[in-house]
């Protein structure tokens, strides 16, 4: 069922189409590389097309920071989004500093995406403790 | 920044979703305003203001 907010409304619209891309988009270059159907430019291409699909859910969020009219709602989306790309980067780094010491195995860089979203979880945690409301807007 | 919102709320028999729909904005605005954890721009206060009658200073008080 889709939000009565209109600005949330038209976030999971496009957070829908975003994720049918990057799963569409996941499982063709899987097959289309692995089975050597394309190459060169067509494959640089097909192995992008999950990474654009991601940018689309980040473009997703920034359009739901736009058109939202409620200011408070906004104000902890922000928040949430600040704290969520310092905890991404921040473990990135860590890592990264581990890992050219040779303390860690390498990591796939896409899945800092998967420490964004751990970090929204961990920004909505810091609106409800700090202003007494999760940021849900629907 | 202190405010008067409640009790201005609870005067008029006001539900925090009553206040927050007349306003325009979410009841969490609301909660959040009236427990001082939110200071409204000056676009929401003065139209706090409109909505009670009120001069701004009458109703957001200064620490």
């Amino acid at each position: 069922m889709l939000p009565k907010n209109p600005a949330a409304r038209r976030y999971m619209i496009r957070i829908s189409v975003a994720m049918t891309v990057y799963i569409g988009g996941l499982f063709a270059a899987n097959y289309l590389i692995d089975n050597a159907l394309v190459a060169g430019p067509l494959a640089w291409a097909a192995a992008l097309l999950p990474a654009f699909a991601i940018a689309g859910v980040f473009y997703a969020v920034g359009m739901l920071i736009v058109e939202l009219k409620d200011e408070f709602l906004r104000m902890l989306l922000v928040r949430q989004n600040l704290i969520a790309t310092a905890f991404a980067m921040s473990v990135v780094v860590a890592w990264g500093f581990l890992e050219s010491f040779g303390l860690v195995g390498h990591v796939a860089g896409y899945l800092i995406v998967v420490l964004w979203a751990a970090g929204m979880f961990v920004g909505a945690v810091s609106n409800r403790l700090t202003h007494g409301s999760w940021g849900q807007c629907w | 920044m202190k405010n008067r919102l409640r009790v201005l709320r609870a005067e008029r028999e006001w539900s925090q979703q009553e206040l927050a729909d007349r306003l325009e904005v979410s009841r969490q605005s609301v909660n959040a305003i009236e427990t001082g954890k939110y200071d409204p721009s000056l676009p929401l206060a003065f139209r706090i203001a409109d909505l009670f009658g009120l001069p701004i200073e009458a109703i957001f008080l200064r620490d």
